[in-house]
This record gives structure tokens, C-alpha cells and sequence, in this order.
């Protein structure tokens, strides 16, 4: 067992009691754990331990090649596993210098926005849940099955989809999939709606999240914030404006900002990205009506895969694939760093290439990891139920933490 | 806001610190430097106080066998009103792989340093806490450095017969 | 006549008023159906295990209702997710301070052999350090695979005798991994 601090000492007036919010604990939602010093129902200090599911991300991708790195990227954030797909095959065309046609972007768009709204339902269901109001997780969890089947009808997976190739897509969305965006982005305004009213102005979970774990725009930059949690302490760095990636730039869409960092407006500031995200989907899909509707990867022959009927049936197909497979084509000998809105934060890449099958060293900037740094120092006076929903609401995933 | 490009704040930083400052290029846009141990930690203030990158993006590590000197920590870091990053590179022999802690600029670079030192061995001096983060407690080797291998050293079930090895 | 289907009875000897069964076959059936899992829930599978408890695919029409977060008060471990050598630990207090009948289930390919992880962190296998009953394939599984291990330990349940714990060979079982 891990070697942690005790910290009672021997004057009964003093004396303050060790609490160990474990690695295997209902309300953490991941495994990390928080050794707290109590006094009473106040936390004293804290230290945080993680590393419990700490799988060598890095390590595994020195040694597997740009298209088997991303079923490793699927397993960071496990919830909005489509934003990391996408985020590195970005990074690798950044370093290849492949630029994308319209239609690709558009619906690697859809595919991002979908993750995230699927996430932000994850992360406020469970704040709920934590503040013991079980029925809004359960009507927007049905929702999440809607965006699965979406999955599905793409790539074939639900969860670890590892969607999408170097250069575009496997394979062209079908009628099937279009239809079921079109269905979700009827159907899911009013859930949320719903879902809305049951929290925002309900005098409970406002009398429980407001005002908790208010954090300072200075306090929250110097840790190195980013994402949701940031922007509800009132900064608006959002990286798909900032630096505008996939055609983020052709849309019109807004990013939400909060006042003054605390739980209810974290939560706020969630609900309504998932407004911006599906009015994002809406202009996606709007603008790919006006495109030709058999695009799906860029024309890149050295890097995409070829259909197995061209490999089985085309001399320069099969020979383009043995080279991709094999790693004998050339890559720039460069560093490449790529970052992209995740759903937690700014989830970036930093990748530095020696022109081989796999790259040199790779390193995942990850949200959670560095968002969470904060939680013990934050976590000082506060009541015990108020820091489990100030670790809900930073909402850390566990596989991006430890990668 | 006004955008600043690549070459305004190499001229900046050029001009305060001279020599020190090696530019290594813009590989994609990011300007790339290579700075002095000695002088890491004056780079970092100036670029966080008078030229307001604000925001710590990430520290690292590479670790190059073949090399010198072995070990590069990188610093990537972010001016979000001027809408620029700068990468800052500090190259550190094996033998002495020692670097002033930059948790006193960023309290975000706590986690980030103690992290680099799990996986490479980078001694920052001056960190309040450093410990392992990520790794078992008691490991003794650090797992990032090309020399460690990526499988369990200790795993008897795998049959080499069957790994083509 | 309505189509809900009731549990078929244990083979038994029946009369007018009573029914007569062997003790074990009784227990196990109101055992199988009443079973109250631990989630173990460490990465991916344990975002499959909520929708498998979800209203679509709905774990608890099989009696897994009430989820424990105590060992103390569970019946079925469920390992759900990657276990790396720090948390190797951590799951084997969990599985002793579980009391007997006790089943484990092995979520996803992880728990089971180490899944895509073969690095120097990733234990290669939960049964390296506990029993397991069941192993569900998977990366990650999806609902209906968890739902049909579930069945399968279910049928666990209600086939072996109802006082396991004083079998030898489970007993061998145990002593080989260096519990009891």
C-alpha cells in the first residue's frame, strides 16, 4: 500500500482526524485519491495521489505507429473519445502538411461537437447526482445512447471509436447516420430543456453550488486552467476561437463565459456550451447539404490507407499500402505541438518526429491532470460536502489524468 | 487586441537578454529559443511579468541518447491576449541534470515538473513537494529514458516463440 | 393472460400445499436475482457499466439494483476498466474484505489479460492477484456483453452449492493466490 501521512497529533484539543477519499470511492468519480485532514466537517490540508491507472501512453506511442496511436488517444478521455481521435490526426497532418477539403472538416466538426455534448452530459448528470438528484442523470443518460448510435453508424464503436483516418474519414457517412443527427438535434433540445429546469433554479442545488469553490481569473491562469472550469472564473480562452482549427472559423457560434468560478456557474457555463454545440452541428450540417457529397478524406495517397479493393486489385494501391504499413515513407524530422478544445480543456500534442515509423517522444498536454493540481490547495476550509462537488464539477477523468 | 508575431517578440527578448537567447526557428509558427540553464528562470519571469505570458501551457522533457548533452526540458508558453506561443528549450548534460524549479512563475508547474522528474530524472531545484506523481513510489528507474524498455522486465508468461523474438 | 415470464422453479417434488426442494437450488435461484454488485469501475468499461445501468439497457431487471460501494456489503466484484500495479493493492484489499459467497467478474480486456496495455505499469490481469469467475471480452465491452456475463454468474449462482467457501477445490483455489 502506498505510504501515506497521518496526520493526528497527541493534544485531544488539536487533534484533527485523517480521512481517506480513496482510489475506490462512489463520489470520485476515477480513481485518485485524497488523503484530507479533518477537523470535523472542515478540511484542514489534503494531498492528492494519483497515478492509479497510469498506463504509459507515451511510452506506448515511441513504439507504434501515427495510425495505431490513435486506439491510445480513444482511452485518454474516455467520455468525448472522438475530440482526442480528432485532435491528434490533426497534429499528424499539421507535421505532414495535409490540408483537408471543406466536406472533411465539417463533419469532423459534427463528430467533435457530438463528444463534447456527450461528455458535458456525463459531467452535469453526476454533479447532480452528487448533490443527490438522481432523475436528471437518468433522462439525459438516454440521450447518450442517441449520440452512441450516431458512433455506430460511423465507425462501428461506441465508446473507444478511434473515428476517422490520417487525411479524413474510413468511410463516408451514410443516410443512416445523417438521419440520426438530424433526429438527435430534434430531439435532445427539449431534454435539456427539461433538464434545466429540474437544476437551474431549483432552491436546493443553487443553495448547494453556489458560491462553492469560487475561484479568482488570476488564481485559475497561474494553475494553468483551461476549459469550462476557466471560463466560469470569468477568461474567455476557448481554443476553437482562439486558434481556430477544422473550420471552427466558417462557424458562428459563442463561447459561454461565467462570473466568478464557482460550482453553479461551472455547471452553467457546461449547459450552455451544449446549446453552442448543437447549434454548431445545425450550420455543419447546413453547410455539408452545399458540398459534394462524396468527399471524405483528402487526397492524399501517401499517408491515407487505400481501400482493400484497390490494395487487392491496383499496383500503385497495393504498393502505397506496403509503404504506410511498413513506415517507408519519409516524415519531416520536426517538433509539431497541437492543441484542441477538449471537453475539459486544452488537450494538446506536442509531438517531436525523427522521420520514422513512430514518433520520437510523444507528449499528451493533458487537461484533467493539470486542472487537477488545483483541487488540494483549493479544497483548504472547505466543508467535506462541498469539495466533492467542487471534484465533480472539475470533472477529471481518470485516463486523462494518468495517461 | 493586437496580434504580436513571432519576430516582434524575438526582437523583445533578444533585446533584453542578447546572447542568451538561441532561436532554433518557427517550426509551424511556434518560435522555437534555446536558453542557458543560468539563465532559464530570468527568460521565464520577463516572459511572464513584462511580456504577458500568463499562461503555462506544459513542461516536458526529450530524452536524446545520442547527444551530448542528453536531456531537453521544453517549457511551451502562452500570451492569450497577444495570441502567440513561445517554446523555451534548456538542454542539460546527463551528469547534471539539475534546473531551477519554475513553480514560484506558474503554481501551475508543480504537477507538470513533477511529472518530467517521474519520468526522466530531472532534478528542479527548489520544488516544494518532488516526488514521484505518476509512477509506483518506490521505482527506482525512470521509465521515459530510451533505455527502460516498454514491457514489464519481470513478465515470465510471454513466450518469445510466439513475439517473434 | 399476461407475457411476463416468471423464474422457472427448481426441479423439485410438488403436492397440493407444498413444494420440496434441495436447500442449495432454493438459495442459489434467490441468490442469482438478488445479487448486489461492487463496481470496480476504474476507466472506459465503467462508462459502458452506466449505461449498462441506464434506463436502455437496465442492469437492474436482472436484480443488480442496489450497487454497493462497500466490499463489506457486496456480492460481486466487478473490474471494470485497467488495473495498474499501484491499484493492484487497492483491488485485493477490496476482494478480502469481501465477504463469503463472494463471485468476480473480469470487465473488458484489461481487467482480464491487460488489454492493449503491455507496458511496465498495467497489471497483466486481475487474475493475477484474485480469482476470477467470469471474464467479459472487450474493448470495451458492449451492455449486452456485461449483461451476459452477469447471466453467466448468475448461473454461478444458482449451479454451485451453496456453501462454496467450504469446498477444497475452492479452497485450493484461494490458498494458491494466497488468501485464507
Amino acid at each position: 500500500m502506498q505510504n501515506h501521512p497521518v496526520f493526528t497529533d497527541n493534544d485531544p484539543q488539536n487533534e484533527t482526524s485523517t480521512l481517506n477519499l480513496g482510489p475506490t470511492h462512489p463520489a470520485t468519480h476515477g480513481v485518485f485519491q485524497n488523503v484530507l485532514e479533518m477537523d470535523g466537517e472542515r478540511i484542514v490540508g489534503g494531498v492528492s495521489t494519483i497515478g492509479y491507472i497510469h498506463r504509459a501512453f507515451e511510452k506506448i506511442a515511441e513504439h507504434r505507429p501515427f495510425y495505431q496511436i490513435t486506439p491510445l488517444t480513444d482511452r485518454l478521455n474516455y467520455c468525448s473519445s472522438p475530440i482526442n481521435n480528432m485532435g491528434w490526426h490533426m497534429t499528424v497532418e499539421k507535421l505532414l502538411g495535409i490540408q483537408l477539403p471543406k466536406r472533411v472538416d465539417y463533419l469532423r466538426i459534427i463528430v467533435m461537437e457530438l463528444a463534447r455534448i456527450s461528455d458535458h452530459i456525463v459531467c452535469n448528470g453526476v454533479l447532480g447526482v452528487d448533490t443527490g438528484a438522481f432523475t436528471g442523470f437518468l433522462y439525459m443518460m438516454q440521450w447518450r445512447e442517441h449520440i452512441y448510435e450516431i458512433y455506430e453508424e460511423v465507425c462501428g464503436s461506441r465508446l473507444t471509436t478511434n473515428i476517422g483516418r490520417i487525411g479524413g474519414f474510413e468511410r463516408n457517412f451514410n443516410d443512416i447516420a445523417f438521419a440520426k443527427i438530424n433526429s438527435f438535434l430534434k430531439g435532445f433540445p427539449p431534454v435539456l430543456k427539461e433538464f434545466e429546469a429540474l437544476f437551474t433554479r431549483n432552491r436546493i442545488f443553487v443553495d448547494r453550488t453556489k458560491d462553492v469553490a469560487a475561484v479568482t481569473a488570476e488564481a485559475a491562469l497561474s494553475y494553468s486552467w483551461s476549459g469550462p472550469i476557466l471560463r466560469a472564473a470569468g477568461v474567455d480562452y476557448d481554443v476553437r476561437a482562439q486558434e481556430p482549427y477544422s473550420s471552427y472559423q466558417d462557424l458562428d457560434f459563442e463561447v459561454p463565459v461565467g462570473s466568478n468560478g464557482d460550482v453553479y456557474n461551472r455547471f452553467l457555463v457546461r449547459n450552455e456550451e451544449m446549446w453552442q454545440s448543437m447549434r454548431m452541428i445545425q450550420q455543419c450540417m447546413d453547410k455539408i447539404a452545399k458540398e459534394d457529397s462524396s468527399i471524405f478524406h483528402a487526397d492524399v495517397p501517401a499517408f491515407y490507407l487505400p481501400p482493400k479493393e484497390e490494395v487487392y486489385n491496383n499496383m500503385e494501391a497495393l504498393i502505397y499500402h506496403f509503404k504506410i504499413v511498413m513506415g517507408e515513407i519519409d516524415t519531416p524530422t520536426t517538433e509539431v505541438y497541437h492543441s484542441v478544445e477538449g471537453a475539459n480543456g486544452e488537450l494538446g500534442f506536442y509531438m517531436v518526429n525523427d522521420g520514422g515509423r513512430s514518433p520520437y517522444r510523444l507528449h499528451f498536454r493533458r487537461p484533467s491532470f493539470i486542472n487537477y493540481q488545483m483541487y488540494a490547495p483549493m479544497s483548504r476550509g472547505m466543508l467535506l460536502s462541498d469539495a466533492i462537488i467542487n471534484m465533480s464539477s472539475l470533472n477529471v477523468i481518470a485516463g486523462e489524468l494518468d495517461a | 487586441m493586437a496580434k504580436v508575431t513571432n519576430e516582434e517578440l524575438l526582437l523583445s527578448l533578444t533585446t533584453k537578454f542578447g546572447e542568451a537567447i538561441v532561436p532554433e526557428g518557427e517550426p509551424f509558427g511556434l518560435l522555437t529559443v534555446e536558453v542557458n540553464r543560468e539563465n532559464i528562470i530570468a527568460v521565464l519571469t520577463y516572459l511572464k511579468a513584462e511580456l504577458n505570458f500568463i499562461h503555462l501551457t506544459d513542461i516536458t522533457a526529450i530524452h536524446y541518447p545520442e547527444k551530448e548533452k542528453q536531456f531537453y526540458v521544453v517549457y511551451h508558453i502562452h500570451n492569450l491576449v497577444g495570441g502567440i506561443r513561445i517554446r523555451v528549450k534548456v538542454a542539460l548534460a546527463t551528469a547534471d541534470v539539475h534546473i531551477p524549479t519554475a513553480v514560484n512563475i506558474w503554481d501551475g508547474a508543480n504537477w507538470m515538473e513533477r511529472e518530467t522528474y517521474d519520468f526522466f530524472g530531472i532534478q528542479f531545484d527548489g520544488h516544494p513537494d518532488l516526488r514521484r506523481i505518476l509512477n509506483v513510489d518506490d521505482m527506482t528507474v525512470f521509465p521515459m529514458r530510451k533505455e527502460y524498455p516498454l514491457e514489464d522486465p519481470n513478465r515470465i508468461d510471454k513466450k518469445d516463440y510466439f513475439f517473434g523474438r | 393472460m399476461s407475457d411476463i415470464q416468471i423464474v422457472a422453479a427448481p426441479p423439485g417434488i410438488e403436492g397440493s400445499g407444498f413444494f420440496a426442494t434441495k436447500i442449495d437450488e432454493a438459495i442459489g435461484l434467490a441468490r442469482s436475482y438478488s445479487l448486489w454488485p461492487l463496481p470496480f469501475a476504474t476507466s472506459c468499461c465503467g462508462i459502458e457499466f452506466m449505461a449498462t445501468m441506464g434506463s436502455h439497457y437496465d442492469l437492474s431487471r436482472f436484480g443488480a439494483e442496489r450497487l454497493s460501494f462497500s466490499p463489506r456489503q457486496a456480492d460481486l466484484l466487478m473490474v471494470m476498466g485497467t488495473i495498474a500495479k499501484k491499484m493492484a493493492p487497492v483491488l485485493r484489499q477490496v476482494y478480502l474484505q469481501m465477504a463469503e459467497p463472494r463471485w468476480v467478474m473480469a470487465v473488458g480486456a484489461c481487467a482480464s489479460s491487460g488489454g492493449i496495455f503491455d507496458t511496465y505499469s498495467v497489471l497483466q490481469g486481475i487474475d493475477e492477484i484474485i480469482p476470477v469467475d467470469v471474464y467479459v471480452p472487450g474493448c470495451p465491452p458492449r451492455p449486452e456483453a456485461i449483461i451476459d456475463g452477469f447471466m453467466n454468474i448468475q448461473k454461478l449462482v444458482q449451479t454451485e452449492s451453496g456453501r462454496r467457501r467450504e469446498d477444497p477445490k475452492y479452497q485450493e483455489l484461494l490458498a494458491k493466490y494466497g488468501i485464507l
